[in-house]
């Protein structure tokens, strides 16, 4: 399995790793079966311009080096963005800025833009 | 090893020996002839493939011509599961009759997948046994699976990756006995082990284990790659697959792999010498390893019987560890081990052995492999479990706690 360079500095130190308590929204993607499962924590906060902005985000990863490397980067994509700025972010978008991932990889550890969307889902729900 | 990297995958496959090196490279270039040819070069050549036979005839206590080599083990079990029924088909009286063959469900991928396109292509119908959680195959469960059509039994030695050691004699007695019942013209269950992981440290004698078929390769016991061997007792209902010239008594075609064959004799010579030393101190490392890495590292398991195992292997689960970020972390740390984790294959799960024996999708993406072999000390067990401590507390840092919470969910 050949990894790009920004995956294992990614997989080896990965940012904003760990948990937020009081979290504005958490999502919770994968299973135990396929091996991967990813948590992304995030903490919205309302900006007089730019409306409601992801103030903090955070990740937990049970998986492998690329399940690992994508979490660390989407939180790194997705911080001070908008909401609706979040949601845009694709899973491409995170293996282009990994500098590509293994194409088996694509599909089965690339996950963490399912994670994110799902945390601000549970914000917009929690608000309703 | 002549680097500082630690090698704990000695399953996979070992370096070979410096004095078989030695012993193959005039083979090479010098004394290069074919071993079919008549003239000097080629009679050269074959007096170096019959020594060898004769020293690997000695280790398994069979006749040389019961030896025949092939490329390694992988071409060993194929031959043996579509050259058996191959024989099986070229009787008349056998045609439009499918036979059965009963395997275990934790074979080694070249067996199972030579049962599996066999069933496909309508050939035959295939038994998997289901091991016990401990990765042994009970005897009884092969009993209760023969039928009077059943043509083949397929049981590995030791289990490749928990190291698990299989009745072998037993269930050649069963088939013994269920053979005396057969009348003379009826078709004989033939039995075959793969003891690719068995020879290095167990009893491999073709008489006392009761086999009629064995399969092998070179590379597991400090021997070239790409040469092994399928022992064939005298007599046993299995026919060739790959057609060509008429060497290995007519059952594998293909010119001789003479270095191959040479460096392989040389590695069993060595083999038989050293066993019983290299055994009792490989065993000795390896509970050592177990020990430390049960004691000191939380919410570890080791998977297999702890006694009816192979005194090379210790093979683990970490919960809440992913098993390939672990082996990478561990290779950036210089130390190579293997996992059951599909991650690390490209497969989309998990290691059927570790499935087979009752384990959890998790915990078989949480698995560690960590073979010994005759060059590994002490030391390198001691930097290895220290890296491994550490390397698992990052880990598990970053898992925190969400299969715990996936689990609550649910």
């Amino acid at each position: 399995m050949q990894y790009s360079k920004k995956v294992l500095e990614h997989f080896t130190r990965p940012h904003n790793q760990g948990l937020i308590k009081n979290a504005s929204g958490v999502g919770m993607v994968g299973n135990p079966v396929c091996g991967d499962l990813m948590k992304i924590y995030i903490k919205v906060k309302k900006d007089k311009q730019r409306g409601e902005v992801i103030n903090k985000i955070s990740f937990e990863t049970l998986g492998c080096a690329s399940a690992i490397a994508t979490s660390s980067m989407i939180t790194d994509l997705a911080k001070d963005k908008t909401l609706e700025e979040a949601m845009k972010i694709t899973r491409q978008d995170v293996a282009d800025a990994l500098e590509g991932l293994p194409p088996i990889k694509m599909h089965c550890s690339n996950l963490a833009d399912e994670a994110l969307h799902e945390a601000i889902k549970d914000y917009q729900n929690k608000r309703k | 090893m002549p680097n500082k990297k630690i090698y704990l995958d000695y399953a996979a496959t070992t370096p070979v020996d410096k004095e078989v090196l030695g012993e193959m490279l005039p083979y090479f270039s010098e004394k290069f002839g074919n071993a079919m040819s008549i003239h000097s070069f080629g009679q050269e050549a074959l007096q170096a493939v019959d020594s060898a036979r004769g020293k690997i005839a000695d280790f398994f206590g069979c006749a040389p011509t019961e030896i025949v080599f092939t490329s390694g083990a992988t071409e060993s079990n194929n031959l043996t599961v579509k050259g058996v029924l191959k024989s099986y088909y070229s009787k008349a009286e056998n045609r439009g009759k499918k036979p059965h063959i009963i395997t275990s469900e934790f074979e080694h991928h070249c067996i199972l997948d030579s049962c599996k396109a066999v069933e496909k292509d309508g050939l035959a119908d295939v038994s998997y046994i289901k091991p016990g959680k401990d990765g042994v195959v009970k005897v009884s469960e092969i009993a209760k699976a023969i039928r009077p059509n059943t043509v083949l039994i397929s049981i590995m030695y030791v289990n490749n990756e928990i190291g698990t050691v299989q009745p072998i004699g037993k269930i050649a007695k069963l088939v013994k006995k269920t053979n005396k019942n057969k009348m003379e013209n009826e078709f004989k269950t033939v039995f075959h082990t793969d003891a690719t992981q068995a020879v290095n440290y167990f009893d491999c004698d073709v008489e006392r284990l009761g086999v009629d078929l064995l399969s092998m390769s070179a590379h597991k016991v400090y021997g070239p790659k790409g040469i092994g061997m399928l022992y064939v007792r005298k007599g046993t209902a299995i026919r060739k697959i790959q057609d060509g010239g008429d060497q290995e008594y007519k059952m594998r075609a293909g010119t001789h792999n003479v270095t191959g064959i040479v460096g392989f004799g040389k590695a069993i010579e060595i083999l038989k010498k050293n066993m019983p030393d290299n055994t009792k101190k490989i065993q000795d490392l390896r509970d050592y390893l177990i020990g430390k890495v049960l004691g000191e590292i939380p919410n570890a398991r080791l998977n297999g019987s702890k006694i009816r195992r192979s005194p090379n292997n210790a093979n683990f689960s970490f919960r809440d560890i992913e098993g390939e970020g672990l082996l990478l972390s561990l290779d950036m740390e210089g130390i190579a081990c293997s996992t059951g984790s599909a991650c690390s294959s490209g497969a989309l799960s998990p290691s059927h052995v570790l499935l087979s024996i009752g384990l959890k999708a998790e915990q078989a993406h949480g698995s560690l492999r960590m073979t010994l072999g005759k060059y590994t000390t002490k030391n390198e067990i001691d930097l290895a479990v220290k890296k491994l401590k550490i390397v698992a507390e990052r880990l598990r840092k970053i898992s925190g706690s969400v299969l715990a919470d996936y689990y609550s969910k649910k």
